[in-house]
């Protein structure tokens, strides 16, 4: 067999089929990779192949792709888009060179944002797996990226949260319990998202009235989603639904999406239509996007690539329609992908810092499921660095329990604990109608006020029995 | 116990309870949990620790089949199934199975073996295959119910169909049944299996039909019955719709996407005018 790349050991030489094995190699162990066979056969092979990786010139991958040009659209997405002037001050490095110029003091938050569109994926994921998690950690937090709909997201030191209010039926009092639970406790600015029981068009247009109701009653500076298809979305907004944000869950390769059921065509025509009902008002941020890693394999399309290098390929997809949030949903997918809490942290951070490097507005779902060898003190972990790292946002639901998707995530109690021990803040515009409402009595202190805020009093006092 | 969850919930000062705890009337979501501080207060940081415990152990505790067995045995109906056959897949443990999804949709050689060796020539019209899946627990405490209500329907609206030997697969996912159903040359198969726990629902059953099983289907070819539980689907409910996914199956000869679920209604209908409590006034 030949080998495209080679490392010599002392009398020993190493040698890597091409670059997407040299890649697999060099990424720190994870259950995905053993399941796909990708994985180092040893843990000397994968620290010798990350020696190698580190020496590969940042221009190769610009020459060399990992997903044919011809056969993948986001292959093409990457290559066609990619801007030589942005790349200019990085084009001459190594990958262990780019490694130390991330972190050098010569890479202002500026300078990151320069050569945002020079940076492609692959060279994003190639970086990161010779990084530790403290690297990753400080490259992202001088990775400033801004987004707005009806309020600001990412800005330095803000910390916001997405409402999750799921109900296995979708009742629409459960909902509108937990979203009245969830505001109380000053989460909800990145946007009240919900993932529905039911995945169908009539059933996205009732939720999204519900959400859009209780926005506009409140003047609650904030946006809505409901997570069902694009292409539901789609016919949502023909039938005059209130859209504020289009979602979809994606992957970085054309067959993931296929599997999908979506290709980036149809996300142009998402994006427009959604533009089209001017609905943001200090922004037209107008998608949002799941993403995590795994979800190539599950399709069965990741062409012999880690699923870290797949999951980073997914942010070319997101970065060019201009998402107002995009999340990895980081232990969702299960102990085969990401086994315990030390692989589901070292994926959080990673997924983090690629998409903040490309410049996306990323937050995360610090979550995992049963099956997983991992527990809540895993996620206090995982959640206090991705604080630490900037994160934009963050999931919040009712005591961490998805009563519907039947997982944890971080609750609204964790995101006050991360914005309090850290001395985060949520988006300004929410942090204001938080103080107005009286839900939030000392925002530089983060305390809540004790007593029910008279609007929601009274809407607990008019239910059947109702005395607050 | 109950007293002291009261004690720790009841002191004075530290916790700020929540007025709108009411609510969880609508709704089985942790809400209104108050607050130390804004932490979790003592009384419900146990309680999801007791939770999560509870589904740690649906996923790990193994399922007791001896147990199961008698239970099978003791009911006449489900006696009449037989002795079930014990079957295992290639995931020899719980962290290979938990690792290695491919593995479990594998009956290991001494099980393939097995079936082989019962020379099914004549075909049947529906296997049943029990498997433990991610919850034992799910097992243990609804597939005896399960089968007694879907035993009783099967022998009252469908008396003709003819039953394969019923089979229990240890450490399986749903894809060995179509492995068990093709050697024992059932025309059908209806697999339950342990869900995924929930951290409210660590019990919940599965119940997959598969039409014409063999080996290599993949999802789109089956049927699903989710959240099979006293909290969730009645037994009486998920054994309506299975047999009702049979007769579909057996008159259409397919399972799968191209077999829709009618007893399911598109959108969800609640009381009320549809407006929720938030909006009212």
């Amino acid at each position: 067999m030949t080998h495209s790349y080679r490392y010599t050991l002392g009398s020993r030489t190493f040698g890597f089929r091409d670059l997407a094995e040299l890649m697999a190699k060099a990424t720190p162990q994870r259950s995905g990779d053993r399941l796909a066979g990708v994985i180092a056969l040893s843990a000397e092979e994968r620290a010798v192949a990350q020696m190698a990786l580190a020496e590969v010139p940042l221009k190769t991958f610009l020459n060399e792709a990992l997903v044919p040009y011809e056969a993948d659209e986001i292959t093409r997405l990457i290559i066609d888009e990619h801007e030589p002037a942005a790349f200019a001050p990085i084009s001459h490095l190594t990958v262990g060179d780019f490694r130390n110029w991330l972190l050098s003091d010569h890479a202002t938050p500026e300078v990151l944002q320069s050569i945002r569109a020079g940076v492609t994926p692959e060279m994003a994921a190639a970086v990161s797996k010779i990084m530790r998690n403290q690297d990753l950690i400080l490259v992202a937090r001088k990775c400033h990226v801004n987004t707005a709909f009806r309020n600001t997201i990412g800005l330095p030191g803000r910390l916001s949260t997405r409402l999750q209010p799921n109900h296995p039926t979708d009742d629409v009092n459960g909902i509108a319990a937990s979203i009245l639970d969830g505001l109380l406790y000053g989460n909800g600015d990145a946007v009240i998202g919900i993932n529905p029981a039911t995945d169908n068009v009539a059933q996205a247009i009732k939720l999204m009235k519900l959400m859009g109701e209780v926005i506009e009653k409140y003047e609650i500076p904030t946006q809505s989603c409901v997570l069902t298809h694009v292409t539901n979305t789609i016919e949502c907004i023909e039938a005059g639904a209130p859209v504020d944000l289009v979602f979809q869950s994606i992957g970085g390769t054309e067959g993931t999406n296929t599997s999908f059921g979506f290709n980036l065509a149809t996300l142009a025509e998402a994006q427009q239509a959604a533009l089209s009902l001017k609905r943001g008002t200090v922004g037209n941020n107008v998608m949002y996007f799941e993403t995590g890693q795994g979800s190539a394999l599950s399709a069965n399309a990741h062409h012999g690539l880690d699923q870290q290098t797949c999951e980073a390929r997914a942010y070319a997809v997101a970065r060019k329609f201009k998402p107002l949030l995009v999340n990895t949903v980081v232990g969702f997918i299960g102990p085969e992908y990401l086994f315990d809490g030390k692989e589901i942290i070292r994926a959080g951070l990673e997924d983090h810092f690629c998409a903040k490097l490309l410049g996306l507005p990323m937050g995360c779902d610090v979550c995992y499921t049963n099956h997983a060898e991992a527990d809540q003190n895993d996620m206090d972990n995982l959640l206090t660095l991705l604080g630490v790292a900037g994160c934009s946002f963050v999931m919040g639901i009712p005591g961490s329990d998805d009563i519907m998707l039947n997982y944890q995530t971080t609750s609204f109690h964790d995101a006050l604990y991360a914005r309090r021990a850290l001395g985060l803040r949520p988006s300004p515009e929410f942090e204001q109608w938080l103080i107005r409402m009286q839900i939030m009595r000392d925002a530089d202190r983060h305390i809540l006020h004790d007593a029910l805020p008279e609007p929601f009093a009274r809407s607990l006092k008019a239910l059947p029995g109702g005395r607050a | 116990m109950s007293s002291s969850n009261d004690k720790t919930r009841n002191q004075p000062g530290a916790v700020v309870e929540n007025p709108w705890r009411r609510l969880r009337e609508f709704t089985d979501a942790r809400i209104g949990l108050g607050r130390a501080g804004i932490s979790l207060p003592t009384s419900e940081l146990l309680a999801f620790q007791l939770s999560h415990a509870q589904a740690r152990d649906a996923v790990h505790l193994p399922l007791d089949i001896d147990a199961l067995c008698s239970e099978l045995a003791a009911d006449p109906q489900l006696a009449a199934l037989g002795e079930p056959i014990r079957l295992h897949s290639q995931a020899t443990d719980r962290m290979t199975y938990l690792q290695r999804p491919d593995l479990g949709r594998l009956l290991d050689d001494a099980s393939r073996e097995q079936l082989v060796a019962l020379c099914c020539e004549q075909p049947s019209d529906l296997a049943i295959v029990i498997v433990d899946g991610l919850s034992s627990r799910a097992i243990a405490q609804n597939a005896v119910p399960f089968l007694q209500r879907f035993m009783g329907l099967l022998a009252s609206e469908l008396p003709e169909c003819s039953l394969a030997p019923l089979t229990i697969v240890e450490q399986g996912r749903v894809a060995v049944g179509d492995d068990v159903g093709a050697l024992l040359n059932a025309r059908a198969v209806l697999l339950l299996i342990g869900e995924r726990p929930g951290l409210s629902s660590p019990d919940s059953l599965g119940l997959y039909l598969t039409w014409a099983p063999k080996p290599g289907l993949t999802d789109a070819a089956r049927n699903c019955i989710s959240n099979v539980r006293p909290a969730g689907l009645p037994h009486v409910e998920g054994a309506k719709r299975a047999l009702y996914l049979l007769r579909e199956a057996q008159r259409l000869k397919l399972s799968g996407v191209n077999l829709k679920d009618r007893t399911e209604d598109a959108v969800i209908e609640h009381r009320g005018s549809g407006r929720n409590f938030l909006v009212s006034e």
